[in-house]
């Protein structure tokens, strides 16, 4: 395995990042004001931050404006079809485990669509990372009602109001059996970082939430300001690690709580194949 | 670890030679959700894979399972997945990734009659078109049609091969009966098959780009951790892989992949012929139909009648240029097929006027008899 590229002499780059950023890419496709490009660096970060080789990451998307990630990151990338990043990431991940397989998506994408491969992958215990940049909607099509849309919000599709409710994204992962299970918003960068690099580390199947704003679509008609809504990530989040995630549905009245949910250790699904399928079929 | 080939005479069903075929072929890798009459193909994975050094997965739905055949074909590893009529509606999104992204991997198909959940344990061959036009947009790809338990075995070694080859899904189109039947399988010795490996990058790493065409017309492939940092998209994409949303890198990125299955025909198109030289009827098949139109062509020679057979072992890409020469110098084609008209109009359209055609079909369930056959040849022709 190759060393991670060095930044030394004439070719030192711009920016501390751009060894692992398609500059050749840039411009991105997100809106000003858009929280997603915060996930995407702390992600970079945390990557960095690992020291492990960058030719032993990948990273899946699916399909939505947070799942362009895997479009401006300097790995083997993969962007794929809307809701199945995480079974696509899973083969990579069972073909060859050394690997580090981080997910990188949206909302509706891992939750609408995808919600069915993100509970199987948690209860096989996938050693994958999942991040999940939750904006409360669909960004990329025009701004319809997600999973996680709380009740009564506007959206395209919900011009009176959301009359459904939304997941407890913590306690979805956490009843599925996720070994790690963190939230945190883009105003937290430090401590997203913090968690998406220990979400790598550990083995087994790491979902880490990541409330980001989509001022063009979601703040436009709920009459939030992306600065607002760094507001309320401010003033009506606690930060309470080892909390129940039984509380941790998003109530910016009440307050959301932020923090490490679940942090367990239990075998990976790569791990049980080799000890029940491999060791036992040479007996 | 136990043999990768399992050399020697068997007696075991298509279902079970498909998996050996692709457990001989290097496949290393098979998810896959149960459905009937393809299922045994994943038992028989389940328990061989590990003993080759592979892995099984049950995925929790067919979208999920070709999903990750596809994911973990760009770790360089040969992959499979096999199902029936409702999981093959399931996996058409995915199919089109897979020959977007031109990722090798292998889909069987187990027909069996339908629409929708269909007569589930009883054959047919109602998925054909589906099979070439299932997934949206325009595209090529290969698809087999077995006949036997053994070719199973050796079809899905030509399927693996030809995936690899031109770096596309090949699909196995076999049907219930012949999944489910058991017959002799010859599985040789394993330095007399041949087994064809995707193409490899060479040269600087930092000039490489992910769809430079080869001589054939087919980029070679890395995998994940070689260090080509490479960005796969199922978005319209330059030769870089990259994003490229223009009617112009459209119209080149089309024009390549079909090009690459288009300008390899006489290497991609597998056919036989039966009693063909003298022939000025002609029965056309593929599949368990075969064998309908194999007795078909004796009776109808006994009658008197100069018949032949041209069996379709890829049916796509369909050999367009065959049928028409054909067509010319016959007095007309019958397509023999469990359903009520798919490659017949396909066979039509070839034929261009130049001879009739004739379809011999069923609603689906059961092999087609081969009197049906024999009764149009005397009512339309002349011995
Ligand atoms: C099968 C399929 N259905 C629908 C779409 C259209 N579509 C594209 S992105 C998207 C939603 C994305 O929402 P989310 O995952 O939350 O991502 P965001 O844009 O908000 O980051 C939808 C419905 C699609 N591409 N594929
Ligand atoms: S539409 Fe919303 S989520 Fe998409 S880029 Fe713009 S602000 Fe971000
Ligand atoms: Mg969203």
């Amino acid at each position: 395995m190759t060393k991670n590229p060095k930044q030394i002499g004439s070719k030192q780059p711009s920016h501390p990042l751009d060894d692992l950023i398609r500059t050749d890419r840039i411009p991105h496709i997100w809106c000003p004001g858009c929280g997603i490009g915060t996930v995407f660096s702390s992600c970079l970060t945390a990557i960095k931050a690992t020291e492990i080789p960058y030719n032993e990451f990948t990273m899946v998307s699916g399909i939505g404006c947070s799942a362009r990630g895997a479009g401006y990151i300097k790995l083997d990338s993969f962007h794929t079809t809307h809701g199945r990043a995480i079974p696509f990431a899973s083969g990579i991940k069972m073909a060859k485990p050394d690997l580090n397989v981080i997910v990188f998506s949206g909302d509706g994408d891992l939750f609408a669509i995808g919600g069915n491969h993100f509970i199987h992958a948690a209860r096989r215990n996938m050693d994958i990372t999942v991040i999940c940049v939750n904006n409360l909607n669909y960004g990329m099509t025009g701004g319809q009602v997600a999973a996680t849309t709380p009740s009564r919000a506007k959206t395209t599709t919900t011009p009176f109001g959301n009359p459904d409710s939304p997941f407890n994204l913590p306690l979805l992962a956490y009843a599925s059996g996720a070994s790690y299970v963190a939230r945190w918003t883009i105003l937290h960068v430090r401590d997203l970082t913090n968690a998406i690099n220990e979400a790598i580390r550990k083995k087994g199947f790491s979902f880490i939430e990541v409330l980001a704003p989509c001022p063009i679509n979601y703040g436009r008609r709920n009459k939030e300001k992306s600065l607002d809504t760094m507001k309320l990530y401010q003033e009506k989040t606690i930060i309470k690690n080892g909390a129940d995630p039984g509380r941790a549905d998003i109530d910016f009245e009440r307050g959301v709580i932020l923090g490490t949910f679940v942090d367990t250790d239990r075998s990976t699904c790569d791990d049980m194949y080799e000890v029940t399928c491999r060791q036992c079929s040479e007996d | 670890m136990k043999s990768a080939v399992q050399t020697g005479s068997h007696y075991i069903t298509g279902d079970v030679a498909c998996a050996e075929g692709a457990i001989a072929a290097g496949c290393r890798f098979f998810g896959a959700y149960p459905i009937t009459p393809a299922t045994e193909i994943a038992e028989h994975m389940a328990e061989r894979l590990p003993d080759v050094g592979g892995t099984f997965i049950q995925m929790e739905d067919e979208i999920a399972a070709i999903a990750s055949i596809l994911g973990a074909s760009w770790t360089g590893t040969k992959t499979m997945t096999a199902t029936s009529g409702p999981g093959f509606s399931l996996m058409m999104e995915n199919l089109g990734l897979g020959v977007c992204t031109e990722t090798p991997c292998v889909i069987v198909n187990v027909q069996r009659t339908g629409p929708s959940t269909g007569l589930p344990t009883q054959t047919g061959q109602g998925d054909m078109m589906q099979a070439r036009w299932g997934s949206h947009g325009d595209y090529e790809l290969i698809a087999i049609a077995p006949s036997s338990p053994q070719d199973c075995f050796y079809h899905t070694i030509l399927a693996f091969n030809l995936s690899e080859k031109y770096r596309v899904p090949v699909l196995v189109m076999a049907d219930e009966i012949v999944g489910h039947m058991s017959e002799k399988v010859i599985i040789p010795d394993a330095k007399e098959i041949q087994l064809i490996e995707r193409p490899k990058p060479k040269g600087r790493k930092d000039r490489f780009k992910l769809y430079e065409p080869g001589p054939n017309g087919v980029a070679p492939m890395p995998a994940i951790g070689d260090g080509y940092n490479v960005h796969v998209t199922g978005l319209t994409h330059d030769e870089r892989g990259y994003p490229a949303m223009t009617v112009e890198a459209q119209e080149e990125m089309m024009t390549r992949i079909k090009g690459k299955i288009r300008d390899n025909l006489d290497d991609i198109v597998h056919t036989e012929e039966y009693m063909m030289d003298d022939a000025d009827i002609v029965i056309v098949s593929y599949g368990i139909s075969v064998r309908t139109g194999l007795t078909a062509v004796d009776e109808a020679r006994k009658l008197g009648y100069k018949a032949g057979l041209l069996r379709l072992i890829t049916v796509w890409p369909f050999p367009e240029q065959m049928i028409h020469d054909i067509a010319a110098r016959v007095k007309g084609l019958i397509t023999v097929e469990i359903n009520l008209g798919q490659v017949h109009y396909e066979v039509e359209r070839c034929a261009k006027g130049q001879a009739s055609t004739h379809l011999v079909g069923s609603a689906g369930g059961k092999i087609i008899h081969p009197d049906k056959v024999v009764s149009l040849i005397k009512e339309v022709f002349q011995p």
